[in-house]
């Protein structure tokens, strides 16, 4: 069951290489020392997309976006911003993209005007071009009246948008952004959602945002699933759920090895153990569950059925939850 | 959702195409930005203005008066009392702390994650050290400058050359010691890392610079460190600025030790760029 994923997600991912594509990462691998952080990934980004890199820790995700931002150059394959490859012509991808790191990079002693400045001279803006464009990335992110406050009074949401508005002052067209919601209450989380969003509307940036949290990625147009530098899902979230099929339906059951095999005998069906419960995918997921319980009178706990989340979709295709991984 | 974002990406390319992308930044409008961060930064930290001119200052007239007339410099210095014998050198001091210490920032910028965003820009990484140097070297040549202002009061008047000769010379100093505090900044983490290592070679660097004693009256052995030590020929540059009467001990004329200087800031920026410019497979910040 576990191999059978690929035939939908590389539909989605055929229809979205028609269009000229904004990132495209080829064969990519990379390397520290033995460890194998990036095995083999391939993908590509459509314009004006925001596309999501959906992994647990350790599954290469922070890897891949250094890769990105050209901050390392990767042990073997390519990866291409616009027509700049990252390993051939770093400089011109370094202008093609913004980019936004989990950690801060603002400097808190300065302004959030003075921050912008800096920023802009890094990419050659000066004078009244600079002054403009200042003004209005702070307009867009709503801090104008705190232009001229330092940034260490500020927010860890206002200090985010200052990081996005630096992220896009030279008109990039690629924005990467690394777990951008980190230590962000669930305001400012939407928040950030939305400047993406607007972004993606007024400048026509395509948006590239590594996540560890479902219900950020349900949020992107499309998705990549990390796990142990492998892609193991591609497509819109919705494709990738659908791919899962019927239900999800989780018993709490006393046993639930002897149950596994009671039910897998009776029912024809594939079911495993998980964090002590049984779960399977069916078709019909209240029907059987119904079935279920009344097959096995007593024996069943509790019963959950839902349609599969970005989390099936995960332990589909890796056999295990997402937060069990290893760093 | 396909609608949408071909009508998007066909503006854009539009855009593009009409020469929007960002232009080519150069060197040298990132350096002045980076440069002018560095001193806005310094002193908008007022505790570390304060610490940098009073602490060598205090140093100087504790340590200068303390020794009083209990010693006379007999060879180099001549007849002087040792508060003006010690002059050059805690002025050198103040330089050496000042340039030095500014490249803590290096560390900061790191920690703090503002470096990353400046190496993800379109720029040469010599700007990195263009900017973070030219910083340093401003923050200590203005300290350095300050303290020269105190000279009349020990009764040292300048001509406009011995003025210029002492400014080229501290000017050299504070350049060569903060691209040294950059190597040392560059590869490290911590601070306290940082301190260690400074420490340990920041003291002796100082101290055999004739700025405590001159080299004609040190043991040979002594007098041979004292000649390899760079710094040696910015305090008997800047000596011979300030007392151009005394002949020095390194028995080298002025042009010369300013030479010296300038081929050790040359060697120190070269260290400095090649460092700089290597792209790792780890990442730099």
């Amino acid at each position: 069951m576990n191999s059978s994923f690929p035939i939908r997600t590389q539909a989605g991912s055929r229809t979205a290489t028609e269009a000229p594509s904004a990132i495209k990462v080829d064969g990519l691998v990379h390397r520290y020392g033995d460890r194998v952080a990036i095995d083999g990934i391939s993908f590509s980004v459509g314009e004006a997309q925001i596309f999501g890199l959906l992994g647990p820790n350790g599954s290469g995700k922070t890897t891949l976006f250094r890769i990105l931002s050209t901050l390392i150059t990767p042990s073997g394959g390519d990866a291409t911003i616009g027509e700049w490859s990252v390993v051939a012509s770093p400089r011109e991808v370094r202008k093609n993209i913004g980019v936004v790191f989990q950690e801060k990079s603002v400097d808190v002693k300065l302004t959030a005007a003075e921050n912008l400045m800096h920023q802009g001279h890094l990419y050659g803006l000066r004078g009244a071009a600079l002054k403009a464009r200042i003004a209005q990335m702070l307009d867009r992110v709503g801090l104008s009246d705190r232009a001229n406050d330092k940034v260490e009074t500020f927010s860890g949401g206002m200090l985010r948008r200052v990081e996005i508005a630096k992220g896009v002052m030279h008109r990039p067209s690629v924005l990467l952004l690394d777990e951008p919601t980190t230590g962000l209450d669930p305001g400012a989380r939407i928040d950030l959602w939305q400047y993406l969003r607007m972004l993606r509307e007024e400048e026509g940036i395509t948006v590239l945002v590594t996540t560890h949290l479902m219900e950020e990625a349900e949020r992107c147009d499309r998705l990549a699933i990390l796990a142990q530098g492998k892609i193991v899902g591609l497509g819109t979230p919705a494709e990738l759920k659908d791919a899962v099929g019927g239900d999800v339906v989780v018993f709490d059951v006393a046993d639930p090895q002897a149950m596994k095999q009671q039910i897998e005998q009776r029912f024809r069906v594939d079911a495993t153990v998980m964090a002590g419960r049984l779960r399977l995918n069916h078709e019909h997921g209240h029907r059987f569950a119904a079935e279920v319980a009344e097959a096995f009178p007593g024996e069943i706990l509790g019963a959950s059925v839902n349609k599969p989340s970005l989390e099936d979709v995960f332990i589909e295709r890796t056999g295990h939850r997402f937060w069990t991984e290893k760093n | 959702m396909a609608t949408h974002s071909t009508t998007i990406s066909t503006a854009r390319r539009a855009e593009r195409a009409s020469g929007h992308t960002a232009p080519n930044p150069g060197i040298v409008l990132p350096s002045l930005s980076l440069w002018w961060r560095e001193i806005v930064r310094f002193y908008r930290m007022r505790s570390r203005v304060i610490g940098v001119i009073a602490s060598p200052l205090l140093f100087w007239i504790v340590i200068g008066s303390g020794f009083g007339d209990s010693f006379r410099a007999q060879t180099a210095a001549g007849g002087q009392r040792y508060l003006e014998f010690f002059f050059p050198g805690a002025l050198i001091m103040i330089v050496l702390f000042t340039s030095i210490f500014t490249m803590m920032s290096v560390i900061e910028d790191r920690r703090e994650g503002f470096l990353l965003s400046v190496l993800v820009a379109p720029i040469s990484r010599t700007v990195i050290v263009l900017g973070k140097v030219l910083g340093g070297t401003t923050l200590a040549t203005i300290q350095g400058l300050i303290f020269l202002a105190f000279a009349p009061l020990i009764g040292i008047h300048f001509t406009l050359l011995r003025f210029a000769s002492a400014v080229l010379c501290i000017l050299l100093v504070s350049f060569s010691l903060t691209v040294l505090g950059f190597i040392v900044a560059w590869r490290l983490d911590s601070t306290q890392a940082f301190h260690a290592i400074i420490n340990l070679f920041l003291m002796p660097l100082w101290m055999l610079s004739g700025s405590l004693f001159p080299v004609s009256g040190a043991a040979s052995w002594i007098a041979m460190i004292m000649r390899a030590n760079p710094l040696t020929y910015g305090v008997e540059a800047l000596r011979a600025s300030l007392y151009p009467q005394m002949s020095g001990g390194l028995g080298l004329a002025q042009a010369a030790c300013l030479m010296v200087l300038g081929g050790f800031a040359l060697i120190m920026f070269a260290i400095a760029f090649v460092m700089v410019n290597r792209r790792r497979a780890t990442p730099s910040a």
